[in-house]
């Protein structure tokens, strides 16, 4: 249900609409729903309508607990 | 022929009833559009038929229609899309295409400046292939009733003594190959639809396969399968052969060329690149030692540099097609109860 | 593409499926439950249940919208579509769905029916103003994700004073069908998957009831390969350790409260209704919306006489229980004989989401192997 995809934002236009970029494709979607987008946010985009911003410094956090799981349980090594 | 005094007005005028029906402005339209650009020896004789000699080995024939919605788009058209779909067709059975014949179907209404346009690329692109266009016929169906314009091209071709290429043939231990990337036609033809409003940079791969074919068979004559993976994409394709040879199949995701751009396309519209249509694209199944020599052979060729082995044959009662995901899983390729549409969810 | 391959990566898929296996007693089962469809369809679409070890076992949910749509509901659809009068837009998604007579939207389409297909609700308002003299219904379906945009449209719709647009609402809430779910007798669920854009929408404090109520553990999760991975061992890790709470694993997404905007938008504009048919699983109370009394101009079924009403499911199908966790697709007896994708007799089988048709299309080599 609900397929999304994220996007990078590439430039705001009037009434509340945006041209984003996912792999070199360009959308024009509707940033009605969410407030205060930047050009270079990454936001997810769902029939048209980006719904959430997506928060870099939790994707960092979310990679960061992969890398450590690899440590552990990686092709070298661990447990 | 009788002439008509006013030449064709191909920049304002339109197509109507008259131009198929069988008067004037018939002749007119044939002699004008089709005879001025498709331009050759056997066309200009201005038979109902295209008679010429053969060389020996076995008649290759081959037929397809064309419908495309829109009728342009990024990387080409319905008319280049009629002469190399049909090329590629005649192709994949090893053969050399000698002639195609094109019959058009317009609608009442059509804009000679578009059908020009058509007829134009369609020309282009025969002649580069060096398969003429040697017959053909024009019908007109009233406003409402077609689309602008259905072309309908067979082909003839002739196979070398000795080549039997044919989908049954795939065997356990073979390899199957790919002259390049994924889906780009399905995606720039999606592109230019206006409702589904996105933009890329990708064109239709769009290209006559039988030079490639050519330089394939002479290398390795003994090719078990060939075929062009058009509608219903890579995984169609795959499903009709493990059906017809009655074996398994097993591609490696990681090993598959699929463009950024497509694959970012595919996310937007909830496809899978693996049923996104091609038009410049074959599958090759081949003895498995004979994979490396004709991928190295496919590279050196312009429409093959993107080549890949992408996967081999197995025994399988069942004849699934299973791909080994990327991430490191297994799952099935199986065929699409219809057309992929986008999804939502 | 960034936000995307790095959670596709085989290597770490690898030694996801090591941390799994050293984390899963074998001693015991887990049986947990991915609500959402998007889900079930990632984890076939890369093969993970090849990647857990056997006694992991996924249950796989009703959160798919074009499954759960009852019948009734697209014979009501392909009413409005036969109407000369009516344009019905809706997602590609719903086009194939066969209603009670085998027939669908397409096919209606293929009779004379405008049926158009949509990606986005603005499309339809583009589609009401151009054809002022033709009445617009948009056939909405889905889950909290998808109502905002709908509820955007009908502002839209009344801003610009649109009086030939009007919505066929069947949106449905996911908060009331995981309880309808854990509230039955019998249920065999350890631990839920949480869905990942519903809770875009909705927030992770919407689901705090399953760990409260019913003592689930539920992992919020992305629909990125190792993502769902990732939630997985955690909610084992929380069985483990005789945990019930509600994690976040897609936190660069789903925040506690969700899309303030969007959860306003939707509750200006539509209410709940007090129950509500899913597919499969039958009435669930408070579990669908509707337009409220002051935008009744945009409610199409107070616009329109509809006369299709309720249609019983096929008696074959073991669908209730495949949606509850009782049975696999593999046990129902119509499974990949007579219900297939191409000819859906129940709810799973309906969409590329379902569990059946997940499972036909992506996992039938499993069952050949195991057996």
């Amino acid at each position: 249900m609900c397929l999304a995809f994220p996007a990078r934002v590439l430039t705001l236009q009037d009434a509340a609409m945006a041209t984003v970029d996912i792999g070199g494709v360009r959308k024009e979607i509707s940033l009605g729903l969410l407030e205060g987008v930047k050009a270079g946010d990454y936001v997810m985009v769902h029939v048209g309508y980006a719904l959430s911003r997506i928060d870099e410094e939790e994707a960092r956090k979310t990679l960061a607990l992969f890398a450590e799981m690899e440590r552990r349980f990686g092709e070298d090594g661990g447990a | 022929m009788s002439r008509s005094t006013r030449s064709l007005d191909l920049r304002q005028g339109h197509v109507d009833m008259s131009h198929g029906g069988g008067g004037r402005a018939m002749a007119q339209l044939i002699e004008e559009l089709f005879m001025e650009h498709f331009d050759n020896e056997l066309l200009r004789q201005q038979n109902d038929q295209a008679a010429f000699n053969v060389a020996a080995g076995r008649m290759v024939m081959a037929t397809d229609s064309h419908v495309v919605f829109p009728l342009f788009f990024p990387g080409g058209d319905i008319g280049s899309l009629s002469v190399h779909g049909t090329i590629n067709d005649v192709a994949m059975a090893g053969a050399r295409p000698l002639y195609l014949s094109a019959a058009f179907i317009l609608e009442e209404g059509f804009p000679l400046a578009d059908l020009e346009r058509i007829v134009r690329s369609m020309a282009r692109a025969s002649r580069a292939a060096g398969v003429p266009v040697v017959t053909g016929d024009t019908k007109v169906v009233e406003r409402g009733k077609g689309d602008g314009v259905y072309i309908t091209t067979t082909g003839i071709g002739v196979a070398p003594e000795g080549a039997r290429i044919s989908a049954d043939r795939a065997q356990p231990g073979d390899a199957i190959l790919i002259n390049g990337a994924l889906g780009d036609h399905g995606v720039a033809v999606m592109s230019s639809r206006e409702n589904l409003s996105f933009a890329t940079n990708i064109e239709s791969d769009s290209a006559p396969l039988h030079t490639l074919v050519a330089a394939m068979v002479e290398a390795c004559p003994d090719i078990h399968c060939l075929r062009d993976p058009t509608r219903g994409g890579l995984a169609a394709t795959l499903n009709e052969l493990a059906g017809q040879s009655e074996v398994g199949m097993v591609i490696r995701e990681r090993d598959l060329p699929i463009r950024e751009e497509v694959a970012g396309a595919c996310e937007l519209l909830g496809l899978d690149p693996l049923y996104v249509a091609n038009e410049g694209k074959l599958v090759a199944i081949v003895p498995g030692e004979a994979a490396q020599r004709l991928l190295a052979l496919m590279r050196a060729h312009p429409l093959g540099r993107e080549a890949a082995v992408i996967g081999r044959v197995i025994e399988d009662d069942h004849c699934f097609v299973q791909m080994k995901t990327a991430f490191g899983g297994t799952r099935m390729v199986d065929w699409l109860a219809a057309e992929q549409l986008p999804r939502i969810c | 593409m960034k936000h995307v391959d790095e959670y596709r990566n085989g290597r770490l898929a690898r030694a996801m499926a090591r941390a799994i296996a050293a984390e899963a007693r074998p001693g015991r089962v887990y049986r947990l439950m991915e609500f959402c469809g998007g889900h079930t369809h990632g984890i076939h679409r890369y093969g993970i249940p090849g990647l857990l070890p056997d006694n992991v076992r996924m249950i796989h949910g009703p959160g798919c919208p074009v499954c759960v749509l009852p019948m009734g509901r697209i014979d009501a659809a392909i009413e409005l579509a036969n109407r000369p009068e009516v344009i019905l837009c809706t997602y590609a998604d719903m086009l194939r769905v066969p209603g009670s007579r085998r027939t669908s939207l397409m096919q209606a389409r293929a009779l004379g029916a405008d049926v158009r297909m949509l990606y986005s609700t603005l499309d339809a308002l583009k589609i009401a103003r151009e054809n002022p003299g033709r009445e617009v219904v948009f056939f909405a379906i889905g889950f909290e994700t998808t109502t905002p945009p709908t509820a955007m449209a009908v502002k839209e719709a009344q801003r610009l004073g649109l009086g030939n647009f009007t919505v066929f609402c069947n949106h449905v809430l996911t908060p009331p069908a995981m309880r309808g779910i854990l509230a039955q007798p019998g249920v065999m669920i350890d631990g839920f998957v949480g869905p990942g854009h519903v809770s875009a929408v909705i927030g992770r404090d919407a689901y705090e009831f399953a760990a409260r109520e019913y003592a689930k553990p539920l992992v919020i999760s992305g629909f990125e390969p190792l993502d769902l991975m990732h939630a997985i061992r955690l909610l084992i890790r929380q069985l483990n350790e005789g945990r019930a709470e509600v994690e976040n694993e897609y936190a660069r997404v789903v925040s506690d409260r969700g899309n303030p905007i969007a959860l306003d938008l939707m509750d200006e504009v539509f209410e709940q209704r007090p129950s509500f048919e899913w597919r499969g699983l039958g009435m669930i109370p408070h579990s669908a919306l509707r337009l409220r009394d002051e935008f009744a101009a945009f409610d199409a079924e107070q616009r329109f006489a509809l006369a299709a009403g309720p249609v019983p499911d096929n008696k074959a199908c073991e669908c209730a229980d495949i949606l509850r966790g009782l049975k696999q697709p593999q046990d129902c007896k119509v499974f990949a004989t007579a219900c297939t994708p191409d000819n859906p007799l129940g709810a799973c089988m309906v969409s590329s989401e379902g569990a059946c048709a997940a499972w036909y299309t992506y996992g039938r080599h499993r069952k050949r192997r195991r057996a």
